[in-house]
């Protein structure tokens, strides 16, 4: 399974790196939703993929079985997923913000900071 | 949104909501679940009652403003953090006073610094979602908006 | 019309001066001990790891540095208060120049190699702010900032320089290096000492950094007198005295510091006599005594050393008292430009008698301390390790050089028929001419007296020669060569004293055809900025999508390299997937597509839930419930938030195809594959993860292990992760709030 989130991963960040390309504030932000996700997946393959059991002490054991699934990744990937979330509503207020203020959500046509110089 | 279906659904669902964000919350240490989880439930339960009820509503629902509600959640987490430094010297180290340890197993209540430090994730989670969505729904419409390529 | 009452500062302005006579006194009761070889040390770890701590140790060196930092700063710091006493701008003049009096004992003071460093930089710091104290003049910024260049750079190059030292005696103390006997037979030797010889020579202004030291006179005169005479331009003399014992004794040391010195001494005596602003004149006199002080350390006897110790002493009673002597010609007649001034002598006989008798001591007059200081020279010169002939001809024409200027400054202003802008020319109040006073009567009672200060010069010099042996101190040494050639020097310095006029015709003509140092700053600054606008204007075009392609190219070559650079194992390719599998595949790429083409809002929305939630199932088959619970609410939510954000937004459109972006997307995403598969290729250690699995339970009282994780082990991680999603919360808030405002 791991080969095909692999493959899976590779797929969401061309799709979401072609998104976040496209010069349109909105579909920036479709882009980044979908690198935020495959980032978590790659993360969580890097952990190894198992399909053994969760990870949880039993009632009445003192540790896991053997060969329950690794932890630590899932614990990364469940705050990832939070901070993911967090950043992505920033993000969304930050291009209602600029397509308020500038009037189009355009990337290539925001030059406040940068003014279009007169030269030549 | 102004729907009667929605209306009374919502009105039924909220203290299961709740209830099942509360649960989560407390059995996460030992099973599924946990402050993180809770408290996206509970921001989902008062995203739920924005949509049915409106945004005047939902804040009314909430009493504290959202941001304190986060700022709460942020300061218990750092106090359940003082307490573990204060009682083992330790910031954030766990203090478990209704909980012990007798052979092996632990035996009484299980609230301490952790529950409160889990709690105070579930606050600043459902606090700043409210905050934004409230704050989103509220944002004018750009007057110039108009579809572009 | 507002009615504007002057400034009065109050008696605070005297604290500085107060403290610093008082810390005189108590680096004055180490004298004995100090002169007797015994040292002091204080010491606080700082990076104990690295070796490296806060260490000061006080020996005769040190000892006679600080007196002269502490001693020159009290009469420096009362002049200032009175100089200043109604300018609004003394409160910030006399912090700046009491947070340098620190920095500079810092630097003296020091026996670690860092703490060094870093005390050189706040005298750097501190003196740019003096240099710029009238901030408000072009002119004044323009010379800091050279000064701030020049000194920083020569900065970095000593860290460097210090930082080779320390690794090779395995050490950063400078008590215990300099008995590291290993400096001169590294390999890294060369490096070394051209490292920090650039520190000593761009803080020493030697040439050819000396350009920096006459542009720095535009601080104000007290500033002057206090930095570019008696502390900050020592330091880098100080510091080749403290390097002696480790990197000297080596032909080349020699050679570098006696060319160096030799050649800023006589340039500097020549462009001395060109300048007309009495100034700048001593700045440049300054710059050939800091000369005379490389030469004799390069010499190496301990007649040069010993002479050169005693110079500084020298020195700093005379420029400092020189300094401030100008300082009062222009507060008292108005102006320091000395064809403008003349016949003083009535009207001001306190400046003219501390001039006349600083500049004796310049010119190195028995029975002035200056002479006891040149005779040593001399005599270091006549026993130079590298070509004497060479080394005394530079000395004496120097020397009469200057014996010239003295007489300039003596006579000039004083005699001759009446010149002042000031209609009543005057000496201003004792509080100004005391200081100035003390130093040049200073300059003379040393040189009677020369016993007591010897013990301690003689300390010094064995120190830095790391061998015992030291001049002795006295007016008269008998009928010797010494002798000779400063009677020789008095008589050129009188030839060059008439010949003046057509000197200084000759050096103004000749001026714009000699190749200037200071050019090749102006060249080499104005070539950085020009490269500077050159790499913003090509990289800065101002265009966001060209930023967000060079990003992502970026990235993609990244994960690329890392892939070539790692080792080449890829993971087994696992041939046994599960039909169900290939449907989640299949229905992510279709929402995928479904979003990169669709034009409408809502189906993006739609597809953009339907990748999360088939991400969902996955974790949810590999047992991460945790992990599949916070996706799906997390998709719940973000669809929510877009759903009610885009009716704010235009629609997404889906435009052409874009082959260049697709080409950045495909590659950035086959790098992702590859480099996932090459991390299943490689081990994974899973001793954090066993540790958790087994502590859980019996340490942290939980069950569930990600949990446990998350609020327990790693909770500390979890306050930051929540403090950011607060923060984005604020931020997010305020993004919105403008757009409420506007709402109708």
């Amino acid at each position: 399974m791991e080969t095909i989130v692999a493959v899976l991963a590779g797929l969401l960040v061309a799709g979401g790196a072609y998104l976040m390309l496209s010069g349109n504030l909105v579909r920036y932000i479709l882009g980044l939703t979908i690198l935020s996700n495959a980032a978590n997946l790659v993360i969580f393959a890097a952990g190894r993929m198992a399909k053994a059991a969760p990870a949880l002490t039993a009632y009445g054991a003192d540790a896991p079985a053997a060969g329950v699934a690794n932890p630590v990744p899932q614990a990364l990937i469940l705050t990832a997923i939070v901070i993911g979330f967090g950043l992505f509503c920033f993000a969304l207020t930050l291009a209602y913000r600029a397509f308020y203020a500038m009037g189009t959500a355009r990337m290539d046509a925001m030059r406040i900071a940068e003014p279009r110089e007169d030269r030549g | 949104m102004n729907s009667i279906i929605l209306r009374t659904g919502t009105r039924a669902l909220i203290p299961v909501f709740l209830f099942v964000a509360l649960m989560t919350l407390w059995r996460g240490h030992n099973d599924p679940g946990g402050g993180f989880i809770g408290g996206l439930l509970a921001a989902i339960c008062v995203a739920l009652i924005e949509k049915a009820f409106g945004v005047a509503q939902a804040r009314r629902w909430l009493i504290l403003p959202p941001m304190m509600i986060a700022g709460i959640g942020l300061s218990c987490a750092i106090l359940s953090g003082l307490w573990g430094a204060l009682a083992n010297g330790w910031f954030l180290s766990s203090v478990w006073p209704l909980y012990a340890n007798v052979d092996g197993k632990w035996e009484g209540l299980a609230a301490g610094s952790i529950l409160l430090f889990d709690s105070g994730v579930f606050l600043v989670v459902v606090g700043v979602v409210s905050a934004i969505l409230f704050a989103l729904e509220e944002a004018g419409v750009p007057e110039s908006r108009k579809d572009e390529p | 019309m507002q009615q504007t009452v002057p400034y009065e500062a109050g008696p605070w302005r005297f604290l500085p001066s107060a403290v610093m006579a008082a810390a005189f006194a108590w680096f004055a009761t180490f004298l004995p001990s100090a002169s007797a070889g015994q040292t002091a040390e204080l010491v606080f770890p700082w990076v104990p790891t690295l070796g490296i701590d806060i260490a000061f140790r006080l020996d005769a060196l040190s000892l006679l540095f600080s007196l002269l930092i502490t001693g020159v700063g009290a009469i420096c710091f009362l002049y200032s208060a009175e100089y200043f006493h109604n300018d609004r701008r003394l409160k910030r003049l006399l912090t700046l120049m009491v947070l340098f009096a620190m920095s500079m004992l810092g630097v003296v003071l020091a026996d670690d190699a860092v703490t060094l460093f870093v005390a050189w930089e706040c005298t750097t710091i501190t003196s740019f702010l003096l240099v710029g104290f009238d901030h408000h003049k072009a002119d004044a910024r323009y010379k800091a900032q050279q000064a701030l260049l020049v000194t920083g750079m020569g900065g970095l190059a000593l860290m460097a320089g210090l930082i080779i030292m320390g690794t090779v005696a395995g050490t950063f103390r400078l008590s215990e290096m300099a008995d590291f006997a290993g400096f001169t037979s590294d390999p890294l030797y060369p490096a070394m000492l051209i490292l920090v010889l650039i520190g000593c020579f761009t803080k020493s202004a030697q040439f050819p950094f000396h350009f920096w030291l006459p542009g720095a006179m535009a601080a104000p005169t007290p500033v002057s007198a206090y930095l570019h005479s008696a502390t900050m331009v020592k330091a880098g003399v100080y510091l080749v005295a403290r390097m002696t014992p480790m990197l000297g004794g080596t032909e080349v040391w020699s050679w570098t510091l006696s060319l160096v010195g030799a050649t800023t001494m006589v340039v500097a005596s020549f462009w001395a006599l060109r300048q007309s602003d009495l100034k700048l004149m001593l700045a440049w006199t300054t710059l050939m005594g800091l000369g005379a002080l490389m030469l004799g350390l390069g010499g190496g006897g301990y007649y040069a050393i010993g002479g050169a110790m005693t110079f500084i002493v020298v020195h700093a009673f005379y420029k400092a008292a020189l300094f401030l002597g100008v300082g009062l010609l222009d507060k008292g007649a108005g102006t320091r430009e000395v064809g403008e001034l003349g016949g003083l002598r009535g009207a001001m006989p306190m400046s003219f008698i501390i001039i006349a008798l600083a500049a004796a001591s310049m010119a190195g007059l028995p029975p002035f301390v200056g002479f006891i200081g040149k005779e040593l020279i001399y005599e270091g010169a006549l026993h130079a390790t590298t070509e004497e002939i060479f080394v005394l001809t530079m000395a004496v024409t120097a020397n009469a050089l200057m014996v010239a200027v003295a007489l300039v400054l003596a006579i000039r202003p004083f005699f001759g028929t009446f010149r002042a802008p000031h209609a009543a020319p005057a000496d201003p109040s004792i509080l100004m001419w005391g200081g100035p006073a003390l130093l040049a009567l200073g300059g003379l009672g040393l040189g009677l007296v020369p016993g007591p200060f010897g013990a301690l010069i003689g300390q010094i010099t064995e120190i830095v020669r790391a061998a015992p042996g030291a001049p002795e101190l006295k007016l008269w040494h008998g009928v010797n060569g010494a002798l000779m050639l400063s009677l020789l020097t008095f008589a050129l310095g009188g030839v060059f004293f008439w010949g003046v006029p057509q000197l200084r015709a000759a050096l103004i003509r000749e001026e714009d055809r000699v190749p200037d140092s200071a050019a090749v700053y102006d060249i080499l600054l104005n070539a950085m900025r020009d490269t500077a606008a050159w790499v913003a204007r090509t990289t800065q075009n101002g265009r966001m999508m060209s930023y967000l392609r060079v990003t992502f190219t970026t990235l993609a070559l990244m994960v690329w390299g890392a892939i070539f650079v790692g080792a080449g194992a890829v993971a087994q390719i696992d041939p046994d997937i599960p039909l169900f599998h290939w449907g989640l595949v299949i229905a992510i790429a279709a929402s995928l597509s479904t979003i990169i083409f669709t034009g409408s809002r809502l189906v993006a929305i739609t597809a953009l839930g339907g990748i999360g939630l088939a991400i969902a199932v996955i974790y949810v088959l590999y047992s991460a419930i945790d992990v599949a619970m916070t996706q799906l609410l997390t998709e719940t939510l973000i669809v929510v938030f877009v759903a009610v954000a885009f009716t704010k937004l235009p629609r997404a459109g889906t435009g052409a195809l874009r082959i260049g972006d697709a080409i950045i997307a495909a590659i950035l995403g086959l790098g992702v594959t590859f480099a996932l598969l090459a991390v299943l290729g490689s081990g994974l250690e899973q001793d954090v993860s066993a540790f958790y699995l087994e502590a859980a339970y019996p340490q942290a009282a939980g069950r569930n292990i990600v949990n446990v994780i998350l609020v327990d082990f790693r909770a500390l991680d979890t306050l930051g992760e929540v403090a950011v999603v607060l923060i984005a919360g604020i931020a997010a808030l305020a993004a919105l709030r403008a757009g409420r405002e506007v709402k109708k």
